[in-house]
């Protein structure tokens, strides 16, 4: 069965000035998927999500949200979409019922019976004004903001940058909840892998302002083997399997791969890795190619 | 009532260290036939974890035939394994703390007694084959 992805980039592109923030981007974010989008600071992760939210119009190429155009189409577009922005600005003047009531009035499909229920199940005081609150019950506010538009698709930009460990933990509970109950579609960008990790299905690694791999977590974590042996050169295995990246020692030779089938030849030995170690090694990668970055970072 | 908890960093898939603390609350009589797991959402509300994940471990146990979901309900530990008598579970337990108490005696060590233990379990297994 072919459904309409949620997201769908194709070569998309955008650029300030004479710099590209982001740049041949072409993915797919599967509906119903919890995708996590993670890259080093500056590879456009936020670029990527305003224009998925109509934010900016695209320079080249093209995004399309549910087989819209997010700018074009806006009014198709953005009441399916729920936004939760860096650092979650709110008003911090308002109190809690104030900032639900600029909901209200703000989107049409507004669920007023599941916002209240969802600050009263949260012990989020009404009367309490948002620049009072901690940080975690701003972003649990702000995430019932979004939710309590019933959208079809959330995104998140560094939801949890700013949040301690519990406060983390809780809004990570509560946002797979939501997916839980409503099967909405997640696109977040994080630096915490760990995390990523347990609440993600798919990720998209973005960096230099290019996707860089793509995919279900399962396959990606399956794909990929890491290959010990005695050093030797990586030509022969390069030929079949793509190198992620190599490290020599004088006797030694280290390859991070993504196998294209099995690895036959015995005389590597063939080891397992975790999510985050992939992903590492990706953003690695590409620091050791772009010396404007290996400066940057 | 079953409570999930993960070890992020023993490589084990999230989905299957579920299944593998239900398999192992059902061997040792934690969860009997007609207990209800966990439903979806609380899991997730307190893992803070996929749903998928939760979906895909209880679908592996049923499939294996250790619980049945009903529709609309909730997932219950299924009635057909022969339950083994706690009291039975309990003399082996009692027998194999005694093994342990003299391979500790004899300066046996945490990784020497585990693997002297599969070792034994893995010896008999071939025999039995054989």
């Amino acid at each position: 069965m072919i459904t309409t992805p949620a997201i769908s980039t194709d070569r998309l592109g955008k650029r300030y000035g004479s710099a590209w923030a982001l740049r041949d981007c072409t993915l797919a974010v599967p509906a119903g998927s919890v995708t996590a989008l993670v890259g080093p600071n500056g590879a456009g992760k936020t670029t990527l999500l305003q224009l998925v939210v109509g934010l900016g119009r695209a320079t080249a190429g093209s995004v399309e949200v549910f087989g819209c155009d997010p700018q074009r189409d806006a009014g198709a577009v953005l009441p399916r979409v729920g936004f939760v922005a860096q650092e979650h600005p709110l008003y911090s003047g308002f109190t809690v019922a104030e900032m639900l009531k600029v909901g209200r009035k703000l989107n049409p499909g507004w669920d007023d019976a599941f916002a209240l229920q969802r600050v009263q199940e949260l012990s989020l005081p009404l009367g309490g004004k948002i620049g009072k609150l901690s940080g975690g019950q701003q972003a649990q506010v702000a995430l019932t903001l979004a939710l309590a538009k019933r959208p079809e698709l959330l995104v998140l930009d560094e939801p949890v940058a700013s949040l301690d460990p519990l406060a983390r933990r809780e809004f990570l509970s509560s946002l797979m909840e939501a997916v839980t109950e409503t099967g909405v579609t997640i696109v977040l960008s994080s630096h915490i892998l760990a995390d990523l990790e347990r609440v993600c299905d798919h990720l998209v690694i973005l960096s230099r302002a290019r996707t860089q791999l793509a995919g279900p977590i399962d396959e990606i974590v399956a794909e990929h083997r890491l290959l010990t042996g005695p050093r030797a050169d990586v030509a022969e295995i390069a030929r079949r399997h793509e190198v992620v990246t190599a490290r020599h020692s004088e006797r030694q030779t280290s390859l991070l791969v993504r196998s294209n089938g099995h690895v036959y030849d015995a005389s590597w030995e063939l080891h397992e890795v975790d999510l985050e170690e992939i992903v590492l090694a990706y953003l690695a990668q590409n620091r050791a190619e772009d010396p404007t970055l290996a400066m940057s970072a | 009532m079953i409570i999930f908890h993960l070890d992020q960093r023993s490589g084990v898939p999230t989905y299957l260290q579920l299944v593998q603390q239900v398999r192992q609350a059902v061997r040792l009589g934690i969860l009997m036939p007609g207990d209800q797991l966990p439903t979806v959402k609380d899991v997730v509300g307190t893992l803070a974890i996929n749903p998928n994940t939760v979906l895909k471990a209880y679908r592996e146990l049923d499939h294996e035939g250790l619980v049945v979901a009903r529709r609309g309900v909730g997932t219950f530990v299924a009635d057909l394994q022969p339950s083994r008598p706690p009291d039975d579970l309990k003399a082996l337990r009692t027998s194999l703390q005694r093994w342990v108490d003299r391979a500790r005696a004899a300066g046996v060590g945490d990784e020497a007694l585990a693997d002297l233990f599969a070792d034994t379990v893995r010896a008999e297994r071939i025999s039995r084959v054989a």
